[in-house]
């Protein structure tokens, strides 16, 4: 009987696809070694001992796993004449970034919802010259700002850098929203007018629970935003209100003496811990929410 | 009592586009108002404007009395149905019905009772517990129906709302809601475009075009009476024959003179439509137009034609031929012995004829 499959003819080219496939793979592969490079080395350092990494490679494994520089990282090192080590920073991190998170990503989505929603004169100019707030360049507002919060009397406490963090990412957050929310019938909103509802009620009714992927987008943007700052930070904090970022620096900075790679590199995956653990958590819905667009009634 | 509705001078403006232009309408407690007319001339608009969604760039409107031109919509008593549905898309059916009570702050027992026999009315029991994103076109339409229904406000809007639905469910719900606003009374305003929907429900209907409003009256003046040749040719299925005539006057009334392509003009005499301009246009329904033994006496005439197309329809055969430079379409019996090539005679019934001018489109008798 004649072969009369139609894939017969496409035989050698499957063979083709097959090794393009596998072609793009190793290329991936490579690339992805490439940039992992780096992380593998900080964690093989950092659980090394000071003599080993005299004496070893950069790439070679520990030959004996110790926690100890991890240990000091945490607690012990110093930061100029403190020798806390991380801890106290991470916390002020965290008080920092999660109120600054929670007030930008929710003042965010009131913006965007009365921009895209509640059309009112002038919405379009007043979106337009918070779109150029996300573009000015930091160091502009630094003394401007300084001043500010001097006069407002949080300069150098932990409001303060939460206040200047949720200025500074309304911008973002407040365009995140108004486009997620743009491409949301009108008629959603008429309709929940009609039944009765008001401005609030109608925000948090039917326009939050909508808002489920752009929201992990918002936070996931503003956590790393704000976690990694380091401008800020350093301008606008003093002694015990400094983030995680500017206690790193001081400690790689200010060792005297040897030189300890091993804590310089687990107090920085520390310093980078959260950031990447949100975009493990989170990654998927990061992706999702910056591609999902149009809501079907 | 002053009317339930009562639109004055109203205009609507979109940046410099006039979208309705010196709207007046009024309608009493009870009424049902349709609103008919051409794809984007302002009907969606409108209700909007009533319900206080749309600001209105100049005119004044009242709902019961009070007069309502600045009052926000949650404090206009009114319950609207969209013509995009816009349902709730994070709520479940039942959710999206009874949120309009539970902001108003209606109690738990009255919302269950008001769904269930919403629901019941809507065939959409099985559906309460679903997304909106679960369902059909039709279903959301009905859902959307029933937010509005759990409702007792003092008008009722509603933008198509059974659009979307199959012939069957469409006229199971036409006697619903023909059967609710018997029953409940209640005012109503609804655009459709389907010609049976304004016929059957309205109480009176409004035709639109470009944001002007052509004509309003009850099914009956607009279907035999339309104000101009725009109404003529909108309502109806198939449209009224719109025939360029020539009249001339004489003792016994006037007579109507078509003019026909390799053939003698037929002739045809109205004895109660005088002092006629020279050149109409001759307006006359397809059911007016019948098969020589149907219609007998009183105006009919009789006449033979030249059929170019037969189709029939079920109860009726339709029959297009040529008369006075236009397709003209006969309404006859289901079976007929018109067939397409040959003569057949036909009989003409002017006793509800209409006539408008050629220039201005006016009706003139
Ligand atoms: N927001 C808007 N801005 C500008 N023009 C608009 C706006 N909304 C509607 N229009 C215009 O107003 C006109 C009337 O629109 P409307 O939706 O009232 O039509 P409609 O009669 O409901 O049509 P349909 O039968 O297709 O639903 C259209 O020409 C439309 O383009
Ligand atoms: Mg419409």
């Amino acid at each position: 009987m004649a072969d009369i499959s139609p894939y017969t003819e496409a035989r050698p080219s499957q063979a083709g696809k097959i090794a393009l496939r596998w072609g793009l793979y190793l290329l991936l592969g490579l690339f992805a070694i490439f940039y992992l490079m780096p992380l593998f080395v900080m964690v093989m350092t950092s659980l090394k001992s000071l003599d080993e990494i005299r004496t070893g490679d950069l790439i070679s494994l520990p030959r004996e796993v110790t926690f100890d520089a991890w240990r000091t990282a945490w607690s012990g090192a110093c930061t100029g004449i403190q020798c806390e080590g991380m801890r106290p920073y991470f916390w002020n991190s965290m008080l920092i970034a999660i109120p600054g998170v929670a007030i930008s990503t929710l003042l965010g989505a009131m913006n965007g919802y009365v921009i895209s929603q509640w059309n009112f004169r002038g919405a379009n100019i007043i979106f337009s010259l918070m779109l150029f707030g996300c573009f000015i360049p930091f160091q502009v507002v630094l003394l401007p700002m300084a001043r500010m919060l001097g006069m407002m009397g949080i300069a150098g406490t932990i409001p303060g850098l939460i206040f200047v963090h949720v200025i500074y990412g309304l911008g973002f957050t407040t365009l995140f929203f108004r486009n997620y929310y743009v491409s949301i019938p009108s008629e959603l909103t008429k309709a929940a007018k009609v039944d009765g509802a008001g401005f609030f009620r109608i925000f948090w009714s039917i326009f939050l629970p909508l808002s489920i992927p752009i929201i992990v987008v918002t936070v996931i943007w503003q956590f790393t935003q704000i976690w990694n700052d380091f401008l800020f930070g350093v301008s606008f904090s003093q002694a015990g209100t400094q983030p995680v970022t500017v206690a790193l620096n001081n400690i790689v900075n200010s060792t005297t003496g040897v030189k300890e790679y091993n804590v310089d590199m687990a107090a920085a995956i520390i310093a980078a811990l959260p950031t990447l653990l949100v975009y493990v958590v989170a990654g998927k819905y990061f992706v999702r929410g910056l591609t999902a667009g149009s809501v079907k009634g | 009592m002053s009317p339930i509705l009562e639109i004055n001078n109203l205009f609507k403006s979109y940046g410099s586009t006039e979208i309705l232009k010196d709207i007046n309408v009024s309608i009493e407690e009870g009424d049902f108002l349709v609103l008919v007319g051409p794809s984007g001339c302002g009907k969606s608009t409108l209700l909007n404007c009533i319900a206080g969604l749309e600001p209105i760039s100049g005119g004044a409107l009242s709902i019961g009395g009070r007069d309502m031109t600045t009052v926000s919509p949650k404090d206009r008593d009114i319950a609207m149905v969209f013509q995009s549905y816009a349902l709730y898309p994070t709520m479940t059916v039942a959710k999206n019905i009874t949120f309009g009570m539970k902001v108003r702050g209606v109690d738990a027992a009255t919302q269950a009772e008001k769904l269930a026999y919403v629901a019941q009315q809507l065939q959409i029991e099985p559906l309460l517990k679903r997304k909106p994103g679960q369902l059909s076109g039709g279903q959301r339409q009905r859902v959307a129906m029933g937010r509005a229904l759990v409702r007792d406000p003092k008008l009722f809007l509603f933008d198509e709302p059974l659009s979307n639905l199959d012939a069957k469910l469409r006229v199971e719900m036409r006697t619903e809601l023909k059967a609710l606003h018997q029953r409940l009374g209640a005012s109503m305003v609804y655009v459709t475009h389907d010609q049976i929907e304004a016929m059957t429900l309205a109480t009176k209907i409004v035709v639109m075009k470009g944001g002007v409003i052509q004509q309003i009256g009850t099914p009956s003046e607009i279907y035999n009476r339309p104000a101009n040749l725009f109404v003529a040719d909108f309502m109806g299925s198939p449209a009224m024959n719109l025939i360029p005539a020539k009249t001339r006057s004489s003792d016994a009334g006037t007579h109507i003179e078509i003019a026909r392509e390799n053939d003698a003009p037929i002739v045809l005499s109205d004895s109660k439509n005088r002092d006629l301009p020279q050149d109409v246009i001759l307006g006359v329904r397809p059911e007016d137009i019948a098969d020589a033994a149907k219609l007998a006496g009183g105006e009919a005439q009789g006449a033979e034609c030249l059929i170019d197309i037969v189709e029939p329809a079920g109860a009726d055969t339709f029959a297009v031929m040529q008369l006075g430079g236009k397709h003209v379409t006969a309404r006859l019996h289901s079976e007929t012995t018109a067939a397409a090539g040959l003569p057949q005679k036909l009989t003409f019934d002017l006793g509800k004829a209409s006539y408008f001018s050629p220039d201005t489109g006016l009706r003139l008798n």
